[in-house]
């Protein structure tokens, strides 16, 4: 990919670094920033107390790594990605078969690849991928086509392969997460509403099969969200001690490291999965509505990129993105508050963990890129054209 | 391009609707944020309390027993044991290894300890073992750097320094049982100890104080970070005995070997000063638990260790009891002192004989000598002249058949028979040969070696119905503030002293049964009556065998021995009471036991700091207070 390669250079790259959108940047480290607060207090080994170390320090060296990727993401020429797309989706798809078959093949149980800084996990990558693969395909259809329902069958494979995979592993949050973000794409693609309450139908029939599927432990967890408070020590113990959390916060919150619930380890996962607790404990209302509100800009943002863009597949990219971001805010404040069943998916840019920072920050270079591009406009057999 | 903008609009239309559909969820959120932060905040709060708040009782120091002078009977000993924190320990089995070097580790206990390791969470101690001695711990202290998760700690446990000597008095602690758990919360500590005999019974409440409380904050793990605030609880009461325990020691000692009993008592005040029975056990057994082997032996001894035998042993008074039968008679007016009755050495009623203990007679005999000599001939036709129920009236004034209300548990009524109670339990009318052998102490009727010393004091301290207690102060304790002056028996004193100086001469006359048992100290005399009381006849069989003896016959059919004595005989203070199961003659075995102990209570009465110099409280008539 080097610039000799680019045989029409439409920006210079200074011209580039200028036409991103560094507002949107700095909302990322402003919620990045509160992440690192919270990291901090999570670490305290009492209440009133705080420590960069472990988490805080790691998470502060991977913010800056992934901003890094994310830039160079941002200023890659869209047609690239393009062009590649299905590629990376293939490369991806291999890659997650191998971490879920190599298993046996003495890989271990592990569904990692280690980059040095950060484990890139094939499942998370795949929310990537899966979004750009969706978007080349109905970057390359009609509107017309878009109505036959054949032409919708190849992008619902290309959902259902990695779903399934990842499915297997067990983890459901992310299985859910690369359903809604590919049906995401299709409905803004303009594929038919009825199509939606066809698989919807079909989704709720196979309820019953699906309960068949899934691991005992993933039973209770939806049982126990249904009744927390059958099991108060076992399944529900989650739920039970977030809402404790999150309620005794109040419209004020305990102050900061102050949170009696976290500092005392009666929350789980506090700086992870339930860090929002750790924040609307120690933040209460305010704190809480205050991060909601960041994302909430980030997401009028996103929608303004793909909206902008005036080229099809940037559209679809962005809302593709837009969607996953989301996905991962309202699952994972949902699950903390009770209104959802525990899944493992984090809070972006605020949990601790490398994996899911690092494909948002991917996802948030390729959304960059296609504000960078919006004005360029790309046939639809664009991937074929030359660069 | 044509196409792109058509794609573009039904983009733009769906992208609308999409963000449409992330707002409505979105704020879902924010009302579910607002409903649990805000609305629900306060319940919320309140659980996050109880969550972090852990409330921890702590267990009182139970009270002391001391004795009258305050010398300590029931303490609380540091009790030093080792205990193993696992998550300190880097590998336990090589710490219990290592420690089982310095100190024995059965198999078993290493067992339990490892049972109750993996049970528990890693920073709840383990107790290895308790009762650690001096030497145990320097060594395990020596060897800490070696022993990681290994700690010394000191509890409390309840400890009686005079073991057997005090066991029927104070009783003992125990766990609590399940049972007796309800209403106080302290007995649901681990732990915890309750008394289950004796004073550690009775005062049980007293002694055990009120828990306090410590409020602990504790994290998910129940470990506790820190304490936010702490109600100290009220020690146990001490509690006050009327015991001297030299006394009491000496009367134990003097008992060794025997089955027997002794009580002595302040004929005044009702005041114990000593009660002992043996064999006696070692109440300290009882706290750290007995072995089953342990407990077998205690339960199947004959000689029943286990048994206050002063308050629960019941045997008939045998002719200690003429002292009831003389008064009855007396205030019937049937005899007076001057009347005499003669003695061939039995007595015929209808076609039984009843024999007098002197095969050849006692010849004429009046009260003096019916007492001294201890005549069961003229106790006969006395009782045959008042009959049973004028025995049984006076029987119940002097404190038998009933319980005398002593703060022990457990304590045995005795029983005064009467004509409508034989025919009420038997169904058969009372038999005027039954009113004779009552007359002598025999027969149906029962009496505790409490009793008999009740009976005594009553006699020789003016006939006020002096009744027995073993606490000086917890009169208060129980709501019943200082004890009534004892009521007069209603007894003409004109009688008392007929009776009193019969039982004077029984010791100090001549022909006394118990002269050889007297005290020979001047001012130190005393009074009393002996008794042998037969607990199976000697058989035809067995006489024409040649046992005459009771030293020939098996230990469990020889006679009781009984004395009942008082000192000194010119102010009497000290009442006694012994009995020696299956001991033989009282004036042989009895008497010289009451003689030494009236002599040691008598003695330590200097050392009684109520009391003044002995010179002057006991001036001997004509004799310059001996040894005092």
């Amino acid at each position: 990919m080097t610039a000799n390669a680019l045989n029409r250079p439409v920006y210079t790259l200074r011209q580039k670094l200028w036409q991103i959108h560094w507002l949107f940047v700095l909302l990322l480290v402003a919620v990045a920033g509160i992440g690192f607060a919270m990291l901090y207090s999570a670490a305290g080994p009492a209440a009133g107390e705080g420590s960069l170390d472990p988490w805080a320090s790691r998470q502060m060296v991977r913010f800056a790594a992934g901003v890094v990727i994310m830039v160079a993401v941002a200023l890659t020429n869209i047609r690239l990605w393009l062009r590649y797309s299905y590629v990376i989706y293939l490369v991806t798809l291999v890659l997650l078969a191998a971490v879920e078959f190599g298993g046996t093949a003495g890989m271990g149980a592990q569904r990692w690849i280690n980059l040095g800084f950060a484990n890139l996990q094939p499942s998370e990558l795949m929310k990537i991928a899966l979004v750009l693969a969706l978007a080349r395909y109905f970057h390359g259809g009609s509107a017309d086509d878009v109505r036959r329902p054949l032409f919708v069958v190849p992008p619902l494979l290309m959902v259902a392969a990695p779903s399934a995979l990842v499915l297997r592993q067990p983890d459901l949050g992310t299985a859910l997460m690369l359903i809604i973000a590919g049906g995401a794409i299709f409905f803004a693609a303009g594929v038919r509403m009825w199509k939606f309450a066809l698989v919807g139908a079909a989704a709720i029939g196979s309820v019953p099969v699906a309960w068949q599927f899934l691991h005992e432990y993933q039973r209770t967890r939806v049982l126990s969200f249904l009744d927390p408070e059958s099991d108060p020590l076992g399944a529900g113990y989650h739920i039970i001690q977030s809402k404790i959390a999150l309620g005794s916060g109040g419209m004020f919150g305990r102050g900061f490291m102050q949170g009696s619930q976290s500092h005392l380890n009666f929350l789980p996962e506090k700086q992870t999965d339930f860090i929002f607790t750790l924040l609307a404990e120690e933040w209460g209302l305010v704190g809480g509505l205050t991060l909601l509100g960041l994302y909430v800009l980030l997401l009028v943002y996103c929608f303004a990129i793909s909206l902008r863009s005036r080229n099809h597949f940037g559209r679809l990219v962005g809302m593709g993105v837009t969607t996953t971001f989301f996905l991962y805010v309202f699952i994972n404040i949902a699950m903390v508050m009770g209104l959802i069943p525990v899944v493992g998916v984090p809070l972006p840019l605020i949990s601790y963990g490398g994996t899911a920072m690092l494909t948002l920050l991917f996802g948030f270079g390729l959304l960059l890129g296609v504000y960078v591009h919006r004005d360029m406009v790309i046939g639809r057999l664009g991937a074929e054209e030359d660069l | 391009m044509h196409s792109d903008s058509d794609r573009q609009k039904l983009f733009s239309r769906r992208a609308a609707m999409l963000a449409g559909g992330k707002f409505a969820l979105l704020s879902a959120l924010v009302g579910r944020m607002y409903y649990l932060q805000v609305i629900e905040s306060a319940r919320y709060a309140t659980l996050a309390e109880e969550n972090r708040i852990n409330l921890r009782l702590l267990a009182p120091p139970r009270g002391r027993i001391v004795d009258r002078f305050g010398v300590p009977m029931a303490v609380n000993q540091q009790n030093y044991r080792v205990v193993l924190i696992s998550e300190a320990a880097h590998d336990v089995d090589e710490t219990l290894q290592l420690l089982g070097t310095i100190i024995p580790i059965g198999d078993g206990e290493k067992r339990r300890i490892l049972r109750e390791i993996r049970r528990r969470r890693g920073f709840v101690p383990v107790t290895v073992r308790e009762n650690l001695n001096w030497e145990e711990v320097a060594r395990i202290e020596v060897n800490m750097p070696d022993l990681p998760g290994v700690m010394i700690d000191v509890g409390q446990s309840r400890h009686y320094p005079h073991r057997e000597d005090t066991a029927h008095v104070l009783g003992y602690v125990a766990a609590v049982s399940e049972a007796e758990i309800g209403g106080d919360p302290l007995l649901e500590l681990p732990g915890f100890r309750i008394g289950k005999a004796g004073i550690e019974k009775v005062y049980d409440l007293a002694l055990r104080g009120t828990g306090g409380s410590s409020q602990v904050e504790v994290n998910a793990l129940g470990r506790v970070i820190r304490e936010i605030r702490r109600r100290e609880g009220q020690p146990g009461a001490e509690v006050t005995l009327t015991i001297d325990l030299e006394l009491q020691k000496m009367v134990v000692r003097r008992l060794a070997g025997k089955s027997a009993s002794v009580v002595v008592m302040d004929v005044h005040t009702g005041d114990v000063l000593a009660m002992a029975s043996t064999p006696s056990f070692d109440p300290n057994a009882f706290n750290k638990g007995l072995s089953a082997e342990e407990w077998r032996g205690l339960v199947s001894n004959p000689m029943a260790p286990l048994t206050n035998k002063a308050i629960r042993g019941q045997y008939a008074p045998g002719s200690t009891f003429k002292i009831v039968v003389a008064l009855a008679a007396l205030a019937k007016g049937a005899i007076t002192p001057e009347t005499t009755f003669f003695c061939p050495g039995f007595l015929k009623l209808g076609n039984a004989t009843f024999h007098c203990w002197k095969r050849g007679g006692h010849g004429t005999v009046d009260l003096a000598k019916g007492i001294t000599q201890s005549c069961d001939v003229y106790f006969y036709e006395t009782a045959r002249r008042i009959g049973i129920d004028r025995i049984a009236a006076m029987a119940r004034r002097f404190g038998f058949g009933r319980r005398l209300g002593l703060d022990l548990p457990g304590e045995q009524p005795g029983l005064v028979p009467t004509s409508d109670w034989k025919l009420a339990t038997m169904d058969v009318p009372w038999q005027k040969g039954e009113t004779l052998i009552t007359g002598i102490g025999q027969g149906y009727l029962l009496a505790t070696p409490l009793q008999l010393a009740v009976m005594t004091a009553r006699l020789v301290n003016g006939g006020f119905a002096v009744t027995p207690h073993l606490t000086r102060n917890m009169a208060a304790a129980d709501g019943t503030t200082p004890r009534p002056r004892p009521a007069s028996l209603g007894v003409a004193a004109a009688h008392l002293k007929t009776v009193r100086e019969a039982t004077t001469a029984v010791v100090n006359s001549l022909r006394g049964t118990a002269y050889k048992a007297r005290i020979t100290e001047a001012g130190f005399e005393m009074g009393g009556k002996t008794g042998t009381v037969q607990v199976r006849r000697i058989t035809k069989a067995e006489r024409d065998a040649g046992v005459r003896k009771n030293e020939d016959r098996p230990w469990k059919d020889r006679d009781h021995a009984v004395f009942v004595g008082y000192a000194p005989v010119h102010a009497p203070k000290y009442a006694v009471a012994v009995l020696v199961e299956h001991g033989g003659g009282g004036s042989k075995v009895a008497a010289p036991i009451a003689r030494d102990v009236l002599l040691e209570a008598q003695r330590r009465d200097a050392a009684r700091p109520e009391a003044g110099p002995l010179f002057t409280r006991i001036p001997g008539p004509g004799a310059p207070a001996g040894r005092g």
